[in-house]
């Protein structure tokens, strides 16, 4: 496979993942401000804060509204993790690798791109939302299916992979690391119901909201939820999964291969010094410290398989 | 205009239905228009979905704009597709004989057939590839003969395509959407199938691969990148072949081979199908500020390290000022007659032909020798007075940069629209591959139709659409 290829599978599936991240966090946005009893914009900053990109959210706009948030978020170009610029750009990349995808997968795409251009070609009303919401997700899991169901298991579904656990890595890091505070120990005792809204918009802005009650029923605390989504491998976007994947993607590709590259070496160090260890020992070292090393690691780790693999000449 | 009666290739002249279109008559007759009309729009959203776009140049980068595609087949009976055929390859045999011969002895001009200057002041002519033998001695492997037809048995070849012939993709995706949305068509009709195109291609390619080439050949086709008009082409021929869509970026020459940037290092390539134009091939060679070429790839060439296809320097064959001389060339190098006609071509570089041209712009086609795509041309039956006004200053400006041709009564073919079948123009592209094994025409090809009533230009720059092609098995 050509290296460059290889590049644009890895960011094509990287930009898919990031346009549904960036629309659960709107999700999150919506369903907080609509719960809570008084009416305020606060919360729009640590969603921005979130999806990254906050401030450059910032040189174009003096306040943090909803409206505005919302619309940064959706449909910017000035924001490249907005939902149209982060599909557009998968799309892109799909066109360049076009060879390497199967027709259900690219189908799937240029429809994904299709049908959302079109949504977000104005701006969106708010009785709309949802629905554009729900489609936008509908329309990533339609290739993530097509993905799954049509691509065989050879070094092409390896980068794909490669890119989403990557680029989901990163996102759930960011999500946690952004409200990390509300998750230490010591804001256990506050247990105010601000609190729990604040629980409940971290899960269900990595879609746990139910994964984390079947584990734990109605009983879990902040202490389980940094454990739920920091270490539990059950859970498909976990820390402890994402890399999880990396490593077992990294391994096929050097058995297809029949050489090893450096990236193996920083993903395992990685999983030994991140996610083999407890939750405890976690809030020891400092949660905000911990998120901050693994989200340079997934960097070094990105930057080195594009090396690795020759993904620029 | 309208008063010259065209040769309608469903009606003929009598309104009688002509035979290969018989089957197709009475499934029509049988079929709900509503049911057609949706099905007309059920193919654009195909089209759409699978991304058969085009970018028109000069235009928003973002906007990709979709050639419209006719319901209606053209069809062709078995008797008149090999009579055809034997004409296009007899043409094509002649032009690699011709390339071969003006990049070494020249004989053609020391006999007097061809002015030097046409050669030698040509654009098209690399000098570069003076004395360069291609592996195989193929220049042009795959070439495109456009064909008008104007009666029952009269066909005109009105340009050679023989440098980057494009529109493959649309033969074969208009006969996929065709078998999906009238599959009992298919059953009634005996169509020949296409669909070998890619398959047949990579053979054909593989079978000009360069003598040092060991093992199974590797094929690789160059693009200009996803910004190129015909991208979807070029990764839809990659795809097909299940070869690798290569950029410039991707190539490098390595060990006097030229090689690509694989994820597991470098690995050389054999033949390289490029549609990327000759200038911008190797900016060591041609153009020094190409981005899109492969520095020294003409090096390699040149020592036999690949073979690229088409060969650089093929586009002397396909100029339109060589056109004019085509039946001479047929003639110098078969031995034959043409057994396909050109239309008659005034070249305004002559001083009779100048004086006659500028005289009867109203009623001829003048286009530009090195356009294409149907810009810059001049149909002036149906120009305005101020179009040919406009056309004559730039036309008496540079009158050697113009040829004239009569306006012909092009073939119709109905397409479906509003109005039920209505006839409109159509033109002919079949495709054909050239190796040393032979000469391989794909039974069909592309079918332009010009969309508007009375319009002879079918180029999908110019609002032109395509139609399926068939040849009947008869």
């Amino acid at each position: 496979m050509l290296g460059r290829t290889a590049n644009g599978l890895f960011w094509m599936y990287r930009y898919l993942e990031r346009a549904e991240n960036t629309s659960r966090l709107i999700e999150t946005g919506q369903r907080i401000a609509l719960t809570r009893s008084g009416v305020s914009d606060d919360e729009w900053r640590p969603v921005l804060q979130s999806a990254g990109g906050a401030p450059a959210y910032d040189a174009m706009h003096d306040a943090v509204t909803r409206d505005l948030a919302i619309d940064w978020l959706l449909r910017s170009p000035d924001n490249p993790s907005s939902v149209l610029s982060a599909v557009a750009a998968a799309r892109q990349n799909g066109r360049e690798v076009r060879t390497a995808l199967t027709e259900e997968v690219w189908e799937a795409t240029n429809g994904a791109y299709m049908t959302i251009k079109k949504l977000l070609a104005r701006k969106v009303q708010d009785r709309d939302l949802p629905e554009v919401l729900a489609s936008i997700r509908q329309h990533t899991a339609l290739v993530r299916g097509a993905t799954h169901g049509t691509m065989m298991r050879n070094d092409i579904y390896d980068f794909s992979r490669l890119g989403t656990f990557l680029e989901r890595g990163d996102n759930t890091a960011r999500i946690l690391d952004v409200k990390y505070y509300v998750l230490l120990p010591s804001a256990m005792s506050v247990g105010s119901s601000i609190d729990n809204v604040q629980w409940d918009s971290i899960l269900s802005s990595v879609s746990a909201r139910g994964g984390f009650r079947m584990a734990f029923g109605n009983a879990g605390g902040a202490r389980d939820i940094a454990q739920f989504l920091i270490l539990d491998r059950r859970m498909p976007r976990s820390l402890a999964f994402c890399v999880g994947k990396i490593l077992d993607n990294l391994g096929y590709l050097i058995s297809d291969y029949g050489f090893r590259g450096e990236a193996i070496d920083h993903a395992e160090a990685l999983a030994e010094h991140c996610m083999s260890t407890d939750i405890d020992a976690i809030f020891d070292r400092g949660l905000h410290e911990y998120l901050q090393d693994v989200l340079l690691r997934l960097g070094m780790l990105g930057r080195q398989i594009e090396i690795d693999y020759r993904f620029s000449g | 205009m309208s008063e010259i009666r065209h040769f309608d290739e469903m009606w003929g002249r009598t309104e009688e239905v002509r035979g290969p279109y018989r089957e197709l008559d009475g499934w029509i007759k049988g079929e709900d228009p509503a049911r057609l009309r949706a099905k007309q729009r059920e193919a654009e959203e195909l089209f759409r979905l699978t991304g058969i776009t085009f970018n028109v140049y000069g235009r928003d980068e973002a906007e990709e704009r979709l050639i419209p595609f006719d319901i209606i087949p053209r069809i062709m009976s078995g008797a008149e597709w090999r009579k055809l055929c034997r004409g296009i390859e007899q043409r094509v045999r002649a032009i690699n004989q011709f390339l071969y011969d003006i990049y070494h002895r020249q004989e053609i001009i020391r006999a007097g057939r061809i002015p030097a200057e046409m050669i030698e002041r040509n654009a098209a002519f690399l000098p570069q590839m003076c004395g360069v033998n291609p592996p195989g001695g193929i220049y042009t492997h795959i070439v495109g003969i456009d064909l008008v037809r104007t009666g029952e048995d009269q066909f005109y070849v009105l340009e050679d395509n023989a440098r980057t012939p494009s529109g493959v993709s649309y033969m074969l995706e208009n006969r996929e959407t065709m078998l999906h949305m009238f599959p009992e068509l298919f059953a009634q009709n005996k169509v020949r199938p296409v669909s070998n195109y890619p398959t047949d291609l990579r053979r054909s390619l593989a079978a000009c691969a360069p003598t040092m080439t060991t093992g199974r050949p590797t094929v690789a086709v160059l693009t200009p990148g996803i910004f190129n008009s015909a991208y979807f082409e070029h990764a839809f021929l990659a795809d097909q072949m299940g070869v690798e869509l290569v950029e410039g970026q991707d190539i490098r020459i390595i060990d006097g081979r030229v090689a690509m940037r694989t994820t597991c290092g470098y690995k050389p390539i054999d033949v390289l199908y490029r549609r990327v134009d000759d200038d911008y091939l190797d900016p060591l060679n041609f153009r020094p500020d190409s981005q899109l070429g492969v520095p020294g790839i003409m090096d390699v060439y040149r020592a036999g390290g690949i073979t690229i296809a088409n060969a650089p320097g093929t586009g002397i064959a396909d100029d339109k000022a060589i056109y004019s001389y085509m039946p001479d060339i047929v003639e110098f190098y078969t031995g034959e007659r043409p057994l396909l006609e050109n239309v008659p071509t005034w070249r305004c570089a002559e001083a009779d032909a100048f004086a006659y041209v500028r005289e009867h712009l109203h009623e001829l086609v003048v286009k530009e020798v090195h356009g294409s795509g149907g810009y810059g041309m001049l149909v002036g039956p149906t120009a305005t007075k101020k179009d040919i006004a406009e056309f004559r200053k730039k036309f008496e400006a540079r009158p050697a940069n113009y040829i004239a041709q009569p306006t012909l009564s092009l073939s119709t073919v109905p397409i479906f629209n509003r109005a039920g079948l209505t006839p409109r123009h159509v033109d002919l592209r079949p495709f054909v591959q050239v190796s040393p094994q032979g000469i391989n025409i794909t039974p069909g090809g592309l079918t332009r139709v010009a969309l508007k009533k009375g319009s002879l230009v079918v180029n999908s720059s110019q609002g032109g659409g395509t139609k399926d092609t068939w040849v009947l098995d008869d």
